[in-house]
């Protein structure tokens, strides 16, 4: 039973010993749950209702504080110093220099730029084309296999779309035999001098879109349909009987009445495209003008030791978030009292 | 029933602090008085004494090289007691400064960058070498001493080399044609006009590919690196990785003016593959493939390129591809020498782990690693040549071992991170994908450079 009579050279003796440990530290985190639960079973009279929010409530706001308040706090003093490396010794206050470096920086002035055109193109098109297709959806019969096949891209990584994407955009210099989807298919229609997609700015930003697109359509579609659909049949029976049909349904009556999820549908793609860093990374890596805010301040803190521009960024990024964040909040809040 | 689970609970967690004592418990052992070591093991007397003791060792190099790293060992492991366990890691350069501001360090890193390792040092965690380390130092060309060494400080020993100067080219294909392998610069550029001329179709005297993940443009880095060697010398290259020399000074605009006649140029670049931007794309590991195919002359990239041909690729004077060494662009220069290495870097600096240190920097550890695979060069000037059986190998040590080489480190990995491994790498992606001017892609880089 005891681990110190297992030979340490073998590997499987190595890989018993991670394993045991596993066990332990599962067994002991449910036995520490049983005698917290036991403890609070026993509790009587006035320390019930405070001992029960204590164990309810303490335990999330323990991991919220370590995973997101403390590393908040950090990363924003950080940002006000001059650190360039993990482990630094000697660093000192700067002041706004890293967020004033950030707004006339050329380079990080494009990012930010080209982080708002993503912003705006991804979430209006994933939601458009995700209405559009749970629209189309929502009248037909054997809706099973397309279905599917717009919503099996949301199930695939980011890095793993972003890998099959490339090799869509894949260019060889003509006269050789193309190996690239994209090039075939325009050279086929006649286009005999494609460019280097992936170098061609600004269609290669917007190659990278598609990709978000193509990903995140699913998902509005999915939420959007169950929306379309739970519209009571009552409402658009008599919308129909007093004579709107096709857009006119759409526009005044299917579109007001799932107008809520619409708009958190259109938050949730908004939150996720200001993270977007998967796609850039693999695909360009922020080369030939496509580089986002959160592969920059990637590289910034972990490739090019400069810590504290880096985390400059993660607050810019953080800003951002937080009236998008608190909309979403107040609007699924708003739901909830309603419903 | 309640009791039962009440008493199940407290069983279950004196059991669990009882295991997780125990297997705490076989960490370093204590330092015994040496045993004497007999037979096949004699020779490794000076490192014994920890028997019982782990060192953990945390690097880039990955299976299947480092297989061929725990082989090399495994007596060393097995006379001493000491067991050595490495891991290895595709992001090391971001992975060490984590582990080790985590308060997770190795006891040991290699680490190939010396940018890298002033980084560590300067956070107050690297250990000072152990004397006999210091003395093994010696076996290496002097200017190994100052990358492995922080403000004067000596602190890492080097481990393996490899030799950047090298240009790939196909022997039956330069027969078939009558090309002769040139010996100086004026030569290589007047065979590449004639191969130019001879050309047809997508075929380029020249292909190259600086695609690299998160390190693309590394490739273009060592090419302007060797023109600045091999022009300028050893001085100006070192004022340069100290940013003495600006990359806007006259002579690194030189420099640059070179490599823009040389791998941009559009007489020149890029076999197989397309135009000059098509580089940009390429990735460095399938840069070279086209010269299998004829479709390209020459491709200027390190010796560890050998692992990129093929399976049944052979390698060699008269096989499918083969190497010589990149002439100096300015004659005057004693064959300039461009090369990459790893720094064995210690965190720890209890008896076991020195004893790994010593070893790793002796001679007697390069030739077990030799003999373990090919495709690995030390430059320890102790080290028996003979024992090199590839020709790659040969031609490398031949050169790093020279005492009258002009032999420099490669300068992006000895410069700020921020320009090094930033900066640099994205202006050159920058000067081969849009075609942005010398001057614009100099001044971007200059002003990235950490004011500090």
């Amino acid at each position: 039973m005891s681990p110190t009579l297992i030979p340490m050279e073998s590997a499987t003796s190595v890989a018993l010993l991670t394993l045991l440990s596993i066990v332990e530290a599962v067994v002991g985190f449910i036995v520490v749950l049983f005698l917290i639960f036991f403890v609070a079973q026993r509790a009587r009279g006035r320390i019930e209702r405070p001992l029960a929010i204590v164990i309810t409530l303490g335990p999330a706001l323990l991991l919220v504080l370590i995973g997101l308040i403390i590393p908040s706090i950090e990363t924003i003093n950080l940002s006000f110093k001059n650190q360039q490396f993990l482990g630094q010794l000697v660093t000192k206050y700067i002041g706004l220099e890293n967020y004033k470096t950030a707004f006339t920086d050329s380079y990080t002035l494009q990012t930010m730029l080209r982080t708002l055109a993503w912003l705006v193109v991804v979430p209006l098109f994933s939601v458009g084309i995700g209405l559009l297709s749970a629209l189309l959806m929502d009248g037909m019969k054997r809706t099973s296999l397309p279905k599917t096949l717009i919503f099996l891209p949301t199930a695939i990584s980011f890095v793993g779309a972003s890998v099959i994407w490339g090799y869509v955009y894949n260019y060889v210099e003509p006269p050789a035999p193309q190996t690239g989807l994209l090039s075939e298919v325009v050279m086929k229609l006649g286009w005999h001098n494609p460019p280097n997609w992936i170098l061609d700015v600004p269609v290669n930003t917007f190659l990278l879109m598609v990709i978000m697109i193509w990903i995140q359509v699913g998902f509005a579609m999915v939420i959007l349909g169950a929306a379309l659909k739970a519209i009571p049949e009552e409402i658009l029976e008599s919308a129909r009987l007093e004579g709107a049909t096709g857009a006119r349904l759409f526009r005044n009556i299917q579109v007001p009445m799932i107008m809520n999820t619409i708009v958190v549908v259109l938050t949730t793609v908004i939150i996720t495209t200001l993270k977007v860093f998967d796609i850039v990374f693999t695909m360009t890596n922020g080369n030939f003008n496509t580089d986002v805010l959160s592969r920059q301040m990637y590289a910034d803190m972990f490739v090019t030791s400069q810590v504290s521009q880096g985390a400059a960024l993660a607050v810019i990024i953080f800003i951002l978030v937080i009236p998008l964040m608190a909309y979403n909040v107040r609007q699924l809040r708003k739901e909830r009292e309603h419903g | 029933m309640k009791k039962r689970v009440a008493s199940v609970a407290a069983l279950g967690v004196a059991l669990f602090t009882v295991t997780a004592c125990s297997s705490n418990s076989s960490g370093n052992a204590a330092s015994t008085p040496a045993a004497t070591l007999t037979g096949n093991c004699a020779q490794y007397q000076a490192y014994a004494g920890h028997s019982g003791s782990t060192v953990t060792i945390f690097g880039s190099i990955l299976s299947p090289e480092s297989n061929s790293l725990n082989t090399s060992w495994a007596d060393f492991s097995k006379c001493t007691g000491i067991t050595i366990q490495y891991t290895g890691s595709n992001t090391f350069e971001s992975d060490l400064p984590v582990k080790v501001n985590g308060g997770n360090a190795p006891d040991l890193a290699i680490i190939p960058q010396p940018g890298l390792l002033q980084q560590m040092v300067a956070t107050g965690t690297v250990k000072a070498p152990p004397a006999q380390t210091v003395a093994n130092e010696a076996n290496w060309n002097s200017a190994w001493k100052g990358y492995g060494s922080v403000n004067g400080t000596f602190y890492a020993a080097p481990m393996s080399a490899n030799m950047k100067s090298l240009v790939w080219y196909s022997p039956s294909y330069f027969k078939k044609n009558g090309y002769t392998v040139p010996t100086t610069w004026a030569e290589l550029m007047a065979l590449s006009n004639k191969m130019a001329a001879n050309m047809t179709g997508n075929a380029k005297p020249w292909c190259g590919g600086i695609g690299s993940g998160t390190a693309s443009g590394w490739p273009a880095t060592d090419w302007l690196e060797e023109v600045v060697l091999g022009t300028f010398g050893g001085q100006v290259y070192d004022d340069w990785i100290s940013h003495k020399v600006t990359f806007s000074d006259p002579q690194i605009q030189t420099a640059m003016q070179t490599v823009q006649d040389w791998m941009l140029n559009p007489k020149f670049v890029n076999g197989g593959v397309g135009g000059v931007s098509s580089i940009a794309t390429t990735t460095f590991q399938n840069a070279g493939l086209p010269i299998l195919k004829d479709q390209c002359g020459m491709l200027q990239q390190a010796s560890f390129y050998e692992a990129q041909w093929p399976k049944g690729t052979t390698v060699g004077p008269n096989g499918d591809v083969f190497a010589f060494k990149l002439p100096a662009v300015n004659p005057s220069i004693s064959t300039p020498v461009e090369g990459g290495g790893e720094f064995v870097t210690a965190f720890s600096s209890d008896p076991a782990t020195q004893a790994v240190q010593n070893y790793l920097s002796s001679p007697e550890w390069a030739d077990a690693r030799i003999k373990v695979a090919p495709g690995w060069v030390s430059a320890n000037e102790k080290v028996d040549q003979s024992l090199y059986t590839d020709p790659i190998d040969q031609l490398s040590a031949k050169y790093l071992a020279d005492p009258n080489a002009t032999f420099r480190f490669d300068a992006s990995d000895a410069m700020p991170a921020a320009v090094g491994s930033g900066e640099e790498w994205k202006a050159m992606v920058d000067w081969f994908a849009s075609g942005k001017s010398i001057k614009a892609v100099a001044a971007e880089i200059d002003a990235a450079w950490p004011k500090s």
